[in-house]
């Protein structure tokens, strides 16, 4: 009798018993730790960003304000920067900024109803009269408060120097302002919250203390728009088809089916080089909104040489309205050396100018696909030669980096697809599977009484369908669709592939803008190495998040209003 | 009254079934309009297919057949460097391989641990608490996800290893997240499967006198094997097409290697999860974030590395899929 068990008796038994129920209590805590790791997980993640997103900075002021005081006559000891009248600011602004950066903001809002501060009256007069006439032309006068801001954006200048987290803000406050003041006494220690109304407002700035997401709130919101309008009407259509028209056994449908859960294991990245190849590329006459609208482009790139104008006070020319005519067509005749040529190139080639073609060159004027920039050779201390621009006063190296940059984009904007409804395609695509399977749930949950009483009282499939069936499971379907939305709205990868711009100057306003958006947006921030765009990116993933929350959170209300009837 | 009189001579002239059988055939341009529209949505996910298949397929055919690329090269080759005409894939591959192990070997006991917990342990007060937790984590977007790996994991890591021995970027940072991102997937689609198991099963160990943790190992699990399974291979095909966290945690650049490297010089391997290393998703996405050129080689061949990657998560899906398809457990 080999195989006969063992089995333990008395208090053999009772020790055996005793110990799988230790044993059962050791993993049952063990099974629970698991998921208080994941709770620690998402305590970790907010914490970290919170940490982040608030804390203690020390900033640094280019002009002393104590010093902008004395200047006006007035005594630093008793009266404060933001006590003096508007006309101080403006003189401040006078004497501390660029012609050409003071006539940009002149076109964005007047200083005065009734005179120019920086701009010519002839040139103000021009930008009114166009099609498209400067902001300024039509907006009120700035306020003193308004000036007053410009002087602690422009003149002051407060940039950060070094920045801590909120932990060590809180805990350790009064040794870190001791320590760093110590070494560093211009500066001035001061909590700040990244997260700001006026974060929320601003454009985007290479400054991370002017940054702000406007522009990628704005971008999100017309990509989320278009896959909305594509993927919602497909996704339900699709899912009404297989549920209630298709047969089980036919094998496209069966194919069909098969298909819609292959393609939401596919990864996003893969619906982002899809969109690359097809929206971008093969369809980037459609996308760019060059077939449709001509003249549309015309005046992007007349809204870019106003603003290259504005911005930097240089003028372009495009010939004839026409980018290839004015490549091939005669400019003015050129004497130029082969060396100044050769320069010439070498300079845009690494101001990353990589989508432009320098066509034609000479000392004074630069003509890459019509675009004009007038420069000059210059030989600096060290006897290298440099591009610079004619207009040194108003072109700072910076400037002209972001010049070469804004040029770049523009030039992509007019043949490039990489665009808002591309990039909103790509995305609904992408959503697609997800749309569709959790409307087929809904649509299933109806019951099918009340398709045989429909059908019963004679109407057709589709009335069925549209006044019975669609109503029933409509709760269930716009869950499932504000579920997706959210996902779309968190996607970042394929929208780097489909081609986000790095840098918008303008918010998108409609299917054929560049774009870039909230996730976008963090990613860059967070590949920079400095800390302060560390900072942003905390509070840009705050707003986000709220926004994604406050999105499930209406499709959980959804789903449980509608799931107790 | 009309409409009655004219009922009525029609019924006269024709008996119900001829009726019904008349109405049941009448041509309805506008229903069969709309099953067409219907039917066009649904094939747009075919479309989707075919579109993803060809494009991929046609760029990868142009690297292909360029001068500058050999079959043989791609497959066996251990550097890549397109700069100087060098596309060997392992050393992308390879980095995908360890942040996708380092990654499952984050999800899988978390993941299935928590499922048996909220499954076969938890109170429905305490389910009611705790799986929010695990639809939030799911629902956060993964540039959070890179962020929390670049500034939270990194440091740990660095504070625990040692900042000599972990790199600011490394594939170690970027698993363990990608792991935590995929935590709730594996756990909710194991719970799925654990839920199914009838309540039958369970009743009957008890009856036998298995405690608690006896039935939910060596019965419910056993019997819901074949989708924990499932969870698991959709989880790896998960890690792997993982983009934005690998993008930014893991570093920029392919870490090209020897293939003697392999054996003989540990801190040289491709397997050394402190380095920084760049997977195949990353790539893609550094490649095109920048300005590239159509019709270049660059551009032609993320597209190879993106068909690589579409076929290798396809089968483990499909894999996946034939699992619970095979080996179901069906009960009643």
């Amino acid at each position: 009798m080999a195989d006969q068990l063992n089995y333990p008796e008395g208090e053999a038994l009772s020790d055996q018993i005793a110990r799988r129920h230790t044993r059962g209590k050791i993993w049952r805590s063990s099974f629970l730790v698991a998921l208080i790791i994941a709770i620690l997980v998402l305590v970790s993640l907010v914490y970290n960003v919170v940490n982040q997103a608030f804390g203690l900075v020390a900033v640094e002021n280019a002009i002393d304000p104590a010093v902008l005081v004395s200047q006006t006559g007035a005594d630093p000891a008793t009266v404060s920067l933001d006590e003096l009248t508007k006309d101080d600011y403006v003189e401040m602004l006078q004497a501390n900024i660029s012609t050409g950066l003071g006539r940009r903001l002149e076109r964005d809002q007047r200083f005065y109803e009734d005179r120019l501060v920086f701009d010519n009256q002839a040139a103000w007069d021009a930008a009114c009269a166009a099609a498209e006439p400067a902001a300024g032309c039509l907006l009120p006068a700035r306020d003193t408060d308004n000036v007053y801001q410009l002087v602690i954006e422009r003149v002051v200048e407060q940039r950060v120097i070094e920045t801590w987290f909120l932990r060590d803000s809180l805990l350790r406050g009064d040794e870190i302002r001791a320590e760093f003041l110590a070494e560093n006494p211009n500066a001035e220690i001061e909590f700040r919250s990244w997260l700001t109304a006026d974060f929320l407002t601003r454009p985007q700035s290479s400054r991370p203390e002017l940054a702000g997401v406007r522009t990628a709130i704005f971008g999100s919101l017309w990509v989320v728009l278009v896959t909305l309008l594509f993927s919602f009407p497909v996704g339900v259509g699709a899912a009404i088809y297989l549920e209630e028209y298709a047969s089980k056994q036919n094998i496209v449908n069966r194919i069909i089916q098969t298909n819609i859960n292959n393609l939401a294991g596919v990864p996003s990245i893969i619906y982002g080089m899809l969109g690359l190849a097809i929206f971008v590329r093969v369809l980037g006459a459609v996308s760019s909104g060059y077939l449709f609208d001509y003249a549309s482009i015309e005046n992007r790139q007349n809204s870019l040489i106003n603003s290259m104008e504005s911005n930097f006070g240089i003028t372009i020319i495009i010939e004839d309205g026409d980018v290839t005519s004015a490549i091939e067509g005669p400019n003015a005749a050129f004497d130029l050396s082969v060396t100044e040529a050769q320069l010439l190139v070498d300079e845009f080639t690494t101001l990353s100018w990589r989508n432009f073609d320098i066509d034609e060159v000479d000392a004074s004027v630069i003509v890459a696909r019509g675009l004009r920039i007038p420069v000059s050779v210059e030989t600096d201390d060290n006897g290298t030669e440099r591009l610079v621009p004619k207009d040194d006063s108003v072109m700072t190296a910076a400037n002209f980096s972001l010049l070469s940059r804004e040029m770049a984009n523009a030039a992509k904007a007019i043949d490039n697809g990489r665009t808002v409804i591309s990039a909103g395609l790509t995305l609904g695509l992408l959503i697609l599977p997800i749309i569709i399977i959790n409307a087929q749930e809904a649509v299933r949950a109806v019951p099918l009484s009340m398709r045989q009483a429909s059908m019963g009282l004679g109407a057709t499939q589709w009335q069925t369908i549209w006044n019975h069936v669609l109503p029933q499971a409509l709760p269930g379907i716009l869950t499932g669709t504000i579920l997706a939305m959210s996902r779309a709205i968190g996607e970042t990868a394929p929208l780097v592939v489909v081609g986000a711009s790095t840098f918008i100057a303008f918010d998108p306003n409609g299917p054929f803008s560049k774009f870039t958006v909230m996730p976008i947006q963090i990613y860059q921030w967070t590949s920079r190495p400095q800390a302060e765009f560390r900072n942003i990116a905390a509070a840009a993933i705050i707003v986000l998040l709220i926004l994604l929350l406050s999105l499930n959170a209406t499709a959980v209300l959804l789903r449980n209003r509608y799931a107790n009837k | 009254m009309a409409s009655e009189t004219m009922a009525n001579t029609i019924v006269k002239t024709e008996t119900k079934e001829d009726v019904a059988r008349s109405l049941a055939k009448k041509m309805r341009p506008r229903e069969s309009l709309i099953q067409g529209f219907l039917f066009i949505c649904g094939a747009i996910s075919i479309l989707t297919t075919v579109g993803i298949v060809y494009e991929l397929s046609k760029e990868a055919l142009l690297f292909f057949r360029d001068d500058r690329v050999t079959l043989v090269e791609f497959f066996t080759g251990s550097q890549w460097q397109p700069a100087i005409e060098q596309f060997g894939i392992a050393p992308l591959v390879l980095s995908t391989l360890v942040t996708s192990t380092i990654a499952m070997f984050v999800a899988l006991p978390l993941g299935l641990a928590s499922a048996i917990y909220l499954s076969e342990y938890a109170s429905s007060r305490v389910r009611s608490i705790l799986k929010p937790v695990l639809e939030i984590l799911a629902g956060v977007p993964t540039v959070v996800y890179g962020y929390f790996a670049l500034t939270f994991m990194t440091p740990l890591l660095r504070n625990i290893f040692g900042s000599d021995v972990v790199q600011i970027f490394n594939t170690a940072s970027a698993g363990i997240v990608v792991g935590i991102l995929i935590v709730p997937l594996v756990s909710s689609m194991s719970e799925d499967a654990l839920h199914a198991v009838p309540d039958s099963l369970r009743q009957a160990s008890y009856g036998l006198g298995a405690t608690k943790l006896e039935t939910a190992v060596r019965v419910v699990l056993p019997a819901a094997l074949s989708g924990i399974t499932a969870a698991f291979v959709v989880a790896i095909s998960r890690a792997i097409g993982e983009t934005m966290v690998v993008a930014i945690a893991a570093g920029a650049g392919p870490r090209n290697f020897e293939w003697s490297d392999v054996t003989q010089n540990y801190s040289g391997t491709p397997f050394n999860p402190f380095t920084s290393a760049e997977t195949m998703t990353g790539h893609i996405v550094r490649i095109s974030g920048g300005d590239i050129s159509y019709n270049s080689i660059d551009y032609n061949s993320i597209f190879a590395i993106g068909l690589m990657l579409f076929f290798i998560t396809l089968l483990l899906n499909v894999f996946s899929r034939r699992i619970v398809e095979r080996f179901r457990e069906v009960y009643d």
